[in-house]
Formats: C-alpha cells, sequence, structure tokens
C-alpha cells in the first residue's frame, strides 16, 4: 500500500507575544498508508487538531517535512493538488456550508473541481445518500439540526470524491443517532470506497472502531497501536487526561480486584462475554 | 415548590410557510425546586426549543410556562426578571464572549441587574471561583484562553447572576475527558452548595448518569419519560428505539442478564456495576488472586 501522509519529525508552533514561538508539535513522525482508517486521541492543547491541519497543507511545519500524496505542502503550487485528495471536516459544520439550498452546498466542490454538470448530479446524489440527507436536498441549511448540518458537511467532501477526508471532532455536536450515522458512514466509505480516514475525537467508542489508534500528549505520539493494545494502558490514558471505554474500565476495575479477565476488552459483547466466561468459574446460585 | 410547569405547552416555527414544524407538542410538565434534570433528545427532538421557554427566549404558540408559579407571558413587565431568575448557558457560549478582559465579561450579567459596584465584584469573583477560574486570570483577555477556559468563563457569566434555575445546554460538548469531567464536579459542588435547580442537555449517557438525579425523555416534540435515572435506564430497549442511547455499562449488563444472569436492571454507572459484579463473584465464590 501507498503511503498518504508522512510526517519526518515535524515541529511547529504559534508565535506568542515577545517573540517567543508556543510549541505544540515536538518532533512527529507519523505514516498513514492509503485505505487505512487511524483515529487520533488527545486532551485538549495536546497537537491533535494541529498535526490534522497539517494533513492538508493548512498549517506547515517550522522544521521537517509533510508529504501529502507524495506532495511536499511546503510547494505551495501544489496546494490545490493536496486539497482536492485529502478532504476536511470540521467540528462546527457552520462555518463549513457556504451555499442556501443544500444541494448546492454539495455541488459546491465538484463544481470548482470542473465536474460535468450531469456528473455533478451524480455525484451530489449519492453523496447526500451516504450521509442520509437525501429527502433534505432541496432545504436551506438554517433550517437543519446541528446534526443534519454535520451531514451535509461530510456530503460536500465526499461528493469530490477525495482519497483521504481527515475529519475534526465531527461528531462533537451530534446525538447519539446523528453519531452512528456519521461514524456508519466513516466505516463504509472506508470500507467500500477504500478511502483514507483520519479520525480525531474524543469519543473512546469511536476510536475503538478505528484500525489503529494514535494518542498524541503534549506535542508528541504516546501511542500508535491497535485500539486493543492502546486502550489496555487504562491507568496511562487517564494520567494523560483520557478515558477508555466503559467496558474496558469495567475490566480493567475487576483485574485490579484480582479477577482474571482479558486486557483488550472493547465493546460491551466482548466484555458480557468475558464476564459470563469469569462467572461460570464459580457455582451456580 | 414546582420550579418549572409547563401547561399544554406547544411551539410552531414558520406557521403558516411550507416549513411549518411544531417543535414543541402539547408539553406538560412539572419540575420540582432543587432538582438536577438530566436532558436528553435526538437531533429535532424539541429540547433546545422546550428550555427556550424556560426564560422567555420563545413565546409559546399554545398552552403556559409557568416559573415558581408566574406565568411568563401573562404580563410583559415580568420576563425581565425571569431572565436573570433562569440563567441559560447555551451551546458553545465561549463564541458569545466579547469583553477586553475575563472580569468584565462575567460581570456583564451583575451589571445589567442594577447591583452596587461591590455586590458585583464579589459575584464576580465568586463565579470565577466556582468554575475554577485563577484570580489572575480575570486580567486577561477572553481571547488569549484556551477553548476550556473560555468556556469556563462563559459560564461564570451566567452564574454571576445567581440563577434560581441552570440551564445548560450541552456545556461539555468538544471537551475532552478531563475538560468534562472537571466542569460537570463543578456544576455539580454549585448544585449541592446552593440547592438550586439545573437541568442539563447532554448526548453523553454515560454523563446523565453520573450527575443527574432524575432524567427528561423527550422524542418527536413531546415528553416520553420524566423519572429518576435508574428508571429510566432500566427501560435500555425503549430509549434505544427513539434513537439514543444507555451507558455502555448498562448495556453489558443487558446482555448478561439476557443470557440469563440474575443482574439487577438499574445499573448505570461504572462503580454501581463494579460493585454489582464483585458481589455476584463473590457469591459464586470465582478464584480470585
Amino acid at each position: 500500500m501507498e503511503d498518504i501522509i508522512t510526517a519526518r519529525e515535524i515541529t511547529f508552533g504559534y508565535p506568542k507575544e515577545n517573540n517567543q514561538i508556543q510549541l505544540v508539535l515536538r518532533g512527529v513522525s507519523l505514516t498513514i498508508q492509503e485505505g487505512e482508517f487511524v483515529a487520533i486521541l488527545g486532551h485538549n492543547g495536546s497537537g491533535k487538531s494541529t498535526i490534522a491541519k497539517h494533513m492538508n497543507a493548512i498549517l506547515v511545519p517550522n522544521e521537517g517535512t509533510m508529504t501529502v500524496c507524495g506532495i511536499d505542502t511546503k510547494d505551495e503550487e501544489k496546494l490545490y493538488d493536496i486539497r482536492r485528495q485529502v478532504g476536511m471536516v470540521f467540528q462546527n459544520p457552520d462555518n463549513q456550508i457556504v451555499a442556501t439550498i443544500v444541494e448546492e452546498d454539495v455541488a459546491f466542490g465538484p463544481e470548482n473541481m470542473g465536474v460535468e454538470p450531469s456528473r455533478i448530479r451524480e455525484l451530489v446524489d449519492q453523496s447526500l445518500e451516504d450521509v442520509g440527507m437525501s429527502e433534505y436536498k432541496h432545504h436551506a441549511p438554517h433550517q437543519l439540526s446541528g446534526g443534519q448540518k454535520q451531514r451535509v458537511a461530510i456530503a460536500g467532501i465526499i461528493a469530490m470524491r477525495p482519497r483521504c477526508i481527515v475529519l475534526d471532532e465531527p461528531t462533537a455536536m451530534l446525538d447519539p443517532k446523528g453519531r452512528r450515522e456519521v461514524m456508519r458512514t466513516i466505516q463504509r466509505l472506508n470500507r467500500e470506497n477504500s478511502i483514507t480516514i483520519v479520525l480525531i475525537t474524543h469519543y473512546m467508542e469511536e476510536a475503538a472502531k478505528a484500525g489503529r489508534v494514535v494518542v498524541m500528549d503534549d506535542g508528541q505520539i504516546l501511542y500508535d497501536d491497535t485500539p486493543k493494545h492502546v486502550f489496555s494502558h487504562v491507568r496511562e490514558l487517564k494520567e494523560v487526561g483520557l478515558d477508555v471505554p466503559q467496558a474496558t474500565e469495567l475490566c480493567y476495575e475487576l483485574r485490579q480486584a484480582g479477577y482474571d479477565l482479558p486486557e483488550d476488552i472493547l465493546t460491551e459483547e466482548e466484555c458480557a462475554q468475558a464476564l459470563c466466561h469469569l462467572l461460570e468459574r464459580g457455582k451456580a446460585v | 415548590m414546582i420550579a418549572i410547569k409547563a401547561q399544554e405547552l406547544t411551539y410552531t416555527y414558520s406557521v403558516g410557510t411550507p416549513f411549518e414544524k411544531t417543535a414543541v407538542d402539547h408539553i406538560n410538565l412539572e419540575i420540582e425546586q432543587g432538582e438536577f434534570v438530566g436532558v436528553i433528545g435526538h437531533t429535532g427532538s424539541g429540547k433546545s426549543t422546550l428550555i427556550q421557554h424556560f426564560n422567555g427566549l420563545l413565546k409559546p404558540t399554545s398552552g403556559k410556562i409557568y416559573i415558581n408559579g408566574t406565568d411568563l407571558w401573562a404580563e410583559d413587565t415580568v420576563r425581565r426578571a425571569y431572565r436573570v431568575k433562569v440563567g441559560l448557558v447555551c451551546q458553545y457560549p465561549e463564541f458569545r464572549l466579547f469583553e477586553e478582559t475575563v472580569y468584565k465579561d462575567i460581570a456583564f450579567g451583575p451589571g445589567n441587574m442594577g447591583l452596587s459596584p461591590a455586590e458585583i465584584d464579589q459575584r464576580v469573583r465568586q463565579a470565577a471561583a466556582a468554575v475554577g477560574l485563577k484570580p489572575k486570570t480575570l486580567d486577561s483577555s477572553p481571547f488569549e484562553l484556551s477553548g476550556g477556559q473560555k468556556r469556563r468563563v462563559a459560564i461564570a457569566g451566567v452564574l454571576a447572576m445567581e440563577p434560581d434555575i441552570l440551564i445548560l445546554d450541552e456545556p461539555t460538548a468538544g471537551l475532552d475527558p478531563k475538560g468534562r469531567e472537571q466542569i460537570l464536579s463543578l456544576i455539580k459542588a454549585y448544585h449541592k452548595q446552593r440547592r438550586n435547580t439545573i437541568l442539563l442537555v447532554s448526548h453523553s449517557m454515560e454523563d446523565i448518569a453520573k450527575y443527574a438525579k432524575k432524567v427528561l425523555v423527550l422524542s418527536k416534540a413531546g415528553v416520553v419519560m420524566y423519572d429518576d435515572v435508574a428508571n429510566v435506564f432500566s427501560r435500555a430497549k425503549e430509549i434505544e428505539k427513539i434513537g439514543l442511547s444507555v451507558p455502555q455499562i448498562t448495556r453489558v449488563f443487558e446482555l448478561l442478564r439476557d443470557q440469563g444472569y440474575p443482574v439487577s436492571d438499574s445499573i448505570y454507572t461504572l462503580e454501581y456495576a463494579k460493585q454489582e459484579l464483585l458481589r455476584m463473584l463473590e457469591e459464586r465464590g470465582v478464584p480470585h488472586a
């Protein structure tokens, strides 16, 4: 598989008063291959949004190199090529919607790419269907709820058929149903259309669905592994202000009490199954 | 005493247009003074519309809304007083900060209440302390602060008005787990100290389970349940059917019950779950280290 995003020892800081620099990324190296589904976790201020913004050249590193689809992000002439291959979805949909009618908003990207009108029609319809918003295509975005708007924003990215989508807390404003729908959409795009997904989230249960979890702390990568391995570090994650799924934490607590339970429990099904096994080792009451 | 009472409360957006939509449909509800209520409902269930009636931001299309027994729309003069008695922290309140310093921003609300400068000063400092802001932060510009800190400033601005009823619309959206826990613990401590009525709108069932005493469940513009946390989450299947979820831990116990284990159906926090399991493991004499 081809590497789609490669960060080599990148350092980035924001200028502060008195000519100093507030370092946000401290020598981060990370490679993401085409087709992966990577979740990035970290507390507020850990640098996770900053690294995401490097992935489609909204920010460029002060030191080190960032390569996206084989292009160095410092090459300003290639910005357009990077951005049509790596789409970005932000937390607040209100900042991402530009048109006054839902379907026109979704068409904005492909129109700018010079796609043929009949093809735009197909792309828009398909994208709205993918996010479950087809019935709202003639609505004005301001009449939609926050969750619905976010799905329109995602449709607008999908319509450009990018190779990679970077989502910065896309579900922070959604209800559980909206969250499930967005997660399902993201998983389907990854599985069926082989779109590379980078998901920044505070929801541990969402991260558990990724193939790989990267944990950031203080501008550096703390863990980079499968969800099962990463979430087995219950105490360390709590120390850096993160959480683990409740099912994982319950098993951790019972292990602390001396019971024999696996360390890699993530879902409620795995947890219930492990507990059944454990209970069967005693006598029926 | 009844803090909030809704009687056949109905609100319809865009009356007389093709987009006419009834967001709150004949709701009857009574919330006791001093309750800590979690409000849940999927997007479009009417929860934001409902809470905007509680401090008179929206006028009912029909029906009545009473705060502390007073009909908010009986006379035009009462509503101003109730904007102060009912404090509403809207979603992403940090986008509404506007003053030069944190101090001035928090002082804006009490400043409009006609209080003396000494009283305003005291309230600003108390509110800042209640949300965990350090005194030196008061002189900073709110725009220099991190997202989590800004959120605290915005909440302090509402607390400084010392509302009888405090409504928080997703106060932890976008915060990391630690930030979430800090803000909610502060709100809980504030509730314990002042015994005022608190309504917490949240999509996090785990947070609702941990902090609220009662849960108000809304769906399709109506009230589906209003009951104690344990009773609400024991109806997991109904809750999932209306597009909401129960805490992950509650689902684990649902699965154990499906397997025939006699576990309680009202497990909704990690602590209860742990206790219940330790009890069962002990009873069955499961070997442990």
